[in-house]
């Protein structure tokens, strides 16, 4: 009994867990293959990527580019989630961070100044940090569980938005600006190289320093976690304005395109296609373990189910339909309790000749 | 010995006999949003000509009628401790079945109605269902159901429907007078009785009892023996029927099926009731709470508009503010109480 | 009595050591029909051959248990000697795998707690299972609340309410939030509430862990007086003294078996502790000889750390001590004694609210096991899978995590540091499977455990404080962890060692602190004079003799 749980010999073991490690992306990978592959179907030059006046062109660089956005939320909810936490109020943040620079462009009085564009950018991602700051606050400081901490941002940030545009939309001409979303470097759009940038800035830092392990251990058993001397309150503010940092950047990224600001629309439903994103990329609801590539795939699926329900030619909203059935069956996966009344059950109890050897063990494991 | 055991009694009681002001702990949020309402009405009444009327008061329910029964239902589930994200999208979803059915299909309203709440109920009831027997959290199963009823308005439609139908318009129209010309819709009514009816069933009935019971405490629900299972699945089935009914209503009042009507409608049912003194923790509130959260919320609307010079968007920076005052203090209040117990 | 399963009349039932089987009831005395009626009377509640299984885990094998009217019985066990499990399967809250369950001679199965409340089983637990936000008088009749038109009938409820507490001499405002009373208080509504159910059966379950002295006294007063009513008690606790002083009859488990049934007077608190605790343990032979020499020495020099008036309302009343560099002190007690309570506080995972903590001669605060940590303290809790593992993160992982969280997420280990640091203490512990990489929630729990040091050890503790270390894990694991114990204490690391074996303990420490009821009743240095009867002795009696 004592070894129940050992693998029966070591041998099968390696191979056995980096099989487990593909299987983490495996599934989000194949989704995103067949529905890419389901896109060839309808359009047969969808995989065709053309270059014109030097920039790269396509249905797969345009993912890419209207993907850009979201990934960036996801990336900050991800950190979030892997706390057992939630951010709702990332969309009030990308429509607040997107006016603020907007506005500050708008009426200056050089908008292709470098110096105008550096600032209002530093003006988004610094009021951002204050937001974070206030979420990070009520959850790590206050003890107010995430969801209903965040819902007050979610709530007043159309207010704030809205108030910092006037009710307006605000356009702006300004070139500088407009590459963060809609520009090009180097072919590629350069919001993609943003994004790209970011992902593996925060994959780097979080793996090569010691944060991401520490997150995951407090997301994943906060009790364990104290007692092992880890400082939750610091990390589960830290991932709070990292999360509302990167819907800032989100924010810049989607009224640079557009080279306007909308307080009332930019954003709206991001933190739940961000939320979506995550759940499809394996990063459980639950906390603990976290993964940034599932995540990337995770927003790219979302990207691509919005342009082939597009090229369908249905209406584009509908992809909402989609969205809910793939969060109940990602959900239903990842829940324990369903997996329980799966049919396959590969531990059904042990053979009755397993008596009180070591018994004592058993019952207090039976206990807890 | 027996006087010993009452003495003692008497004894452990004594110290913590704060009970009665625990109980005005719980109802101090009440009593905050109370005075609000009354301060907000005295400060308009005295800033605003024409606000001072008993008309302005009764438009504040003509107005928010939809809201107060999409609220009422959002108690319920807030209550047990769950939350519904779903209800803004059920309003809408009823909007554009109605519209659709009655314009489009010619339909009697008679048929639609009965139709639509059996929907929302039977969707709540579903999602209800999924939340306790996967446990998986109500937020990401309501959140499901939000795209879901969202999505299915797209299908109907991506337009807005108007409705012209005469029965519907006109019990849309239709004033329901009292004495010195004031008047109210027939909305009003119903919601009115929709509180009425929630209030007799969360106070005076055992479910009512139950749903406290399980916002309480889960565990010591089950193991007292009360029907934990079918109570969940109810509280989100009443949540799915309110937000039918809240549709309805809103159909009468817009005179039109959108997709995009009752957007963030959940933030706003969900911060009547958290303004209304209901804990979002679940186990502690008043239906009849919800109604002044509604009302604060329909106040502060009316109050910007009076002002003219201020814009609509501060409605939500207000409502976002006020819900941080009422989450900060419920956070303290129950801290307070985890201390002391 | 080979087929258990069989519903069996009544009165020709064996008697319940019987269906002990082999192994357990080894001479042990059993007071067959000893007690004031149990020859006359046909139990209320009788079970035999229950058997219980979880996943890889016999939790229960071959239990009995036999309850009469108007009588208050005990039910003693260590840790994990199944007596949740056993409560759980009598009140419905688990269904049982095998064996019959009579109630009034009738042969029932409960498939929820509702079920077995209608049939006159009620149980209050060691928390407090009622709702703290509405009121009292609805705590007690929730579920048949008097109604009328259908609706709930509130001032009958309330009169109802009021003449249950009145019947038992409670003077409570039954309007009132049952939150806003003390824990005694909700403990009482709670009986109020399971008597009022049903009056047959009533099983307490530790309700008096939390109570104070007084409020103790009030609660046993009620309980007799539902004894004097002809209700069936099955009591629960760890206190001894409360065993004597209330019980009339008690049933030992050990292991999840039934070690036996006796009445009260045929038990001295030695004997009780003996038959749950088990074994021969007159001799000991693997008693280190070396320990003993040196326990002298070893508290001869400047303590690393002292304790004094430390102490926790309501979890354990302030004690000294002192800890010494290479000294092994075993803190010996029975579960629920304040054994690990009084760990606790030294690693700041609990508060202290009285008393005062130096180290090295420095008055220090030990308000988180950040502080703690930060003077060398390290702790293992008892509760492996609550408290300690990350059963999604790798060995390596969990490894390093507290040198890594001492150091701050700015500084990591580096991975060629990580992987050494992980392959040593694989190696050195031997623990399997070998690879750093596996998930730690699947290994077995002596791997865990040895995990779990390993990451401590790191930390390169003065203190080691270890929880029921060898707790639920095999043979050989279980040697390896105290050798290691003793190689630390060699190498000059203080250890704090907690464990519910006597004989381990006394085996590896050098001093033996008792606890008894939460309090530190003796502190012994462990020279030929202290045998575990001696130990034993002072846990029942609460006095060194």
């Amino acid at each position: 009994m004592t070894n129940r749980l050992d693998p029966p010999a070591g041998t099968a073991r390696g191979p056995m867990l980096k099989r487990l490690a593909g299987h983490r992306l495996l599934w989000p990978s194949l989704v995103l293959i067949a529905l890419l592959l389901g896109n060839l179907a309808f359009t047969h030059d969808f995989f065709a990527v053309r270059i014109r006046d030097g920039h790269l062109y396509g249905s797969l660089i345009d993912i890419l580019q209207y993907g850009a956005p979201l990934t960036l939320v996801a990336l900050g909810m991800t950190m979030v989630i892997a706390t057992r936490g939630i951010d709702l109020s990332v969309g009030s943040t990308v429509a607040i961070a997107g006016a603020l620079a907007c506005e500050h462009i708008a009426t200056s009085s050089d908008p292709d100044g470098a110096g105008t564009v550096l600032t209002a950018v530093a003006v988004a991602l610094g009021v951002a940090v204050v937001l974070g700051l206030c979420n990070g606050l009520l959850v790590a400081r206050l003890g107010v569980q995430p969801i209903v901490a965040t819902l007050i941002l979610m709530v007043a940030g159309r207010g704030v938005a809205q108030l910092i545009t006037d009710g307006q939309i605000i356009t702006v001409t300004s070139d500088k600006y407009h590459m963060i979303g809609g520009g090009h470097w180097l072919t590629f759009p350069f919001a993609v190289l943003l994004a790209a940038a970011l992902v593996a800035l925060t994959a780097l830092v979080t793996r090569r320093s010691a944060l991401g392990l520490l997150i995951e251990s407090v997301g994943g058993n906060p009790a364990a976690g104290r007692l092992a001397g880890i400082r939750a309150a610091g990390l589960l503010t830290l991932v709070y304005v990292f999360s509302a940092l990167c819907a800032a950047v989100a924010g810049l990224m989607i009224s640079s395109n557009v080279n306007a600001a909308d307080g009332n629309n930019a954003g709206l439903w991001i933190e739940l296609d961000a939320i979506l994103a995550v759940v499809i990329g394996g990063t459980a609801l639950t906390g603990g373990r976290f993964s940034l590539g599932g995540t990337v795939l995770g927003a790219m699926i979302i990207q691509t189910l919005s342009t082939t329900v597009y090229t369908l030619g249905v209406p584009p909203e509908t992809t909402l339909v989609f969205k809910a059935f793939v969060v109940i069956a990602v959900c239903l996966v990842q829940s324990p309790a369903f997996r329980a009344r799966m049919p396959r059950r590969r531990k059904t109890g042990h053979p009755r000749s397993d008596t009180t050897a070591g018994a004592a063990g058993r019952q207090q494991e039976a206990r807890a | 010995m027996s006087t010993g055991i009452a003495n003692t009694a008497a004894r452990l009681t004594r110290p913590l006999s704060r009970g009665g002001s625990r109980r005005a702990g719980t109802r101090i949020p009440l009593i905050v949003t109370a005075v609000l309402l009354v301060a907000m009405f005295t400060v308009g009444s005295l800033r605003y000509d024409g606000f001072f009327s008993t008309q302005v008061v009764l438009n504040l329910l003509i107005d928010n009628a939809f809201l107060l029964v999409v609220a009422v239902g959002a108690t319920f589930v807030i209550l047990t401790g769950g939350i519904d994200l779903s209800v803004g999208s059920m309003v809408a979803l009823s909007t554009m079945i109605t519209a659709s059915l009655v314009e489009h299909q010619g339909w009697s309203l008679g048929a639609v109605i009965p139709l639509v709440l059996a929907i929302g109920a039977s969707g709540g009831a579903l999602m209800g269902w999924i939340i306790h027997t996967f446990e998986i959290q109500p937020f990401i199963v309501t959140l499901a159901g939000m795209f879901l009823a969202r999505g299915l308005c797209y299908t109907i439609s991506t337009e807005s429907i108007t409705i012209d139908d005469p029965t519907t318009v006109s019990i849309a129209q239709a004033r329901l007078y009292g004495s010195g010309g004031l008047f109210v819709s027939v909305s009003v009514i119903i919601a009115l009785v929709v509180l009425l009816i929630a209030f007799v069933v969360l106070h005076h009935t055992r479910f009512g009892r139950g749903v406290y019971a399980l916002g309480g405490n889960e565990t010591s629900a089950r193991l007292m023996g009360l029907p934990v299972g079918s109570t969940k699945v109810a509280v989100y089935a009443i949540s799915g029927l309110c937000s039918a009914l809240g549709g309805v209503l809103m159909t009468f009042y817009m005179l039109s099926g959108y997709a995009l009507h009752a957007m963030g409608m959940e933030l706003d049912a969900i911060a009547a009731t958290v303004i209304g003194g209901t804990l979002l923790t679940g186990g502690s509130g008043f239906v009849l709470g919800t109604a002044l959260g509604v009302l604060v919320l329909g106040m502060i609307q009316t109050v910007i508009n009076f002002q003219g010079t201020l814009s609509s968007w501060w409605t939500r920076i207000v409502i976002g503010g006020l819900l941080l005052v009422f989450i900060v203090l419920q956070r303290l209040m129950t801290g307070r109480r985890a201390e002391t117990d | 009595m080979t087929t258990p399963s069989t519903p069996a009349d009544p009165a020709g039932t064996a008697p319940a050591g019987a269906a002990a089987g082999a192994g357990a009831d080894q001479g042990a005395g059993r007071g067959t029909g000893a007690g004031p009626d149990t020859g006359t009377r046909q139990p209320v509640l009788e079970a035999t051959g229950i058997r219980k299984q979880f996943p890889g885990v016999l939790a229960l094998d071959q239990v009995a248990l036999r309850l009469y009217p108007g009588e208050v019985h005990a039910l003693m066990g260590e840790n994990g000697a199944g007596k949740s499990t056993l409560i759980k399967v009598l009140t419905g809250v688990h269904p049982a795998d095998d064996g019959t369950l009579l109630v009034d001679g009738a042969p029932r199965s409960f498939a929820d707690p509702l079920q077995a409340q209608q049939a006159g089983i009620s149980t209050v637990y060691q928390e407090v299972n009622l709702c703290p936000n509405i009121s009292v008088a609805e705590n007690i009749l929730i579920g048949r609340e008097p109604r009328r038109f259908g609706l709930v009938h509130w001032s009958a409820l309330k009169r109802r309410a009021a003449e249950l507490l009145t019947e038992l001499d409670l003077d409570l405002d039954v309007s009132t939030p049952l939150g806003s009373h003390s824990l005694a208080v909700q403990q009482l509504v709670a009986i109020v509430r399971a008597v009022d159910l049903s009056a047959k059966v009533l099983v307490l379950d530790e309700p008096t862990s939390s109570l104070d002295r007084e409020e103790v006294a009030q609660l046993f007063t009620l309980v007799r007086r539902l004894r004097d009513r002809g209700v069936a008690i099955l009591f629960v606790t760890h206190f001894l003294d409360q065993v004597f002083e209330l019980c009339d009859r008690v049933t030992i488990l050990r292991n999840g078996r039934l070690e036996g049934e006796y009445p009260i007077g045929e038990l001295t608190p030695v004997t009780l502790v003996q038959r749950m605790i088990g074994g021969e343990l007159a001799t000991l032979d693997e008693l280190s000889e070396k320990a003993q020499e040196e326990a002298a020495e070893r508290v001869a020099g400047e303590p690393f750390l002292t304790a004094r008036e430390l102490g926790r309302a309501g979890s354990v009343e302030p004690y000294d001590l002192d800890v010494h560099a290479g000294e092994v002190i075993g803190l010996a007690g029975l579960l629920g004694s304040g054994r690990t309570e009084a760990a606790r506080l030294l690693f700041g995972a609990d508060t202290a609210d009285s008393g005062r903590v130096t180290v090295e001669g420095r008055t220090v605060s030990l308000r988180t096991p950040r502080h703690a940590i930060a003077r060398k303290i390290a702790f293992c809790s008892e509760n492996r899978k609550a408290e300690g593992i990350f059963g999604e993160l790798t060995i390596r992982e969990n490894i390093i995590l507290a040198l890594q969280a001492a150091r701050g997420w700015t500084r990591p280990l580096s991975r060629t540091k990580q992987d050494a640091l992980t392959r040593r203490w694989i190696e050195a512990l031997d623990i399997r499977p070998a690879d750093p990489e596996a998930q730690l929630r699947n290994l077995s729990g002596g791997n865990q455990q040895k995990v779990l040091l390993a990451r401590w050890l790191l930390t390169e503790p003065r203190l080691l404080i270890l929880d029921e270390p060898t707790r639920g894990i095999d043979v050989g694991a279980k040697a390896e962890i105290q050798k290691l114990v003793a190689r630390l204490a060699a190498d000059g690391t203080a250890v704090l060692f907690i464990s519910a074996e006597l004989e381990e303990v006394l085996r590896l420490s050098h001093r033996v602190a008792v606890l008894r009821d939460h309090r530190m009743v003796a502190t012994l240095v462990n020279d030929d004079g202290v045998t575990p009867d001696r130990i034993l002795a002072t846990i029942a009696t609460g006095a060194d003799s």
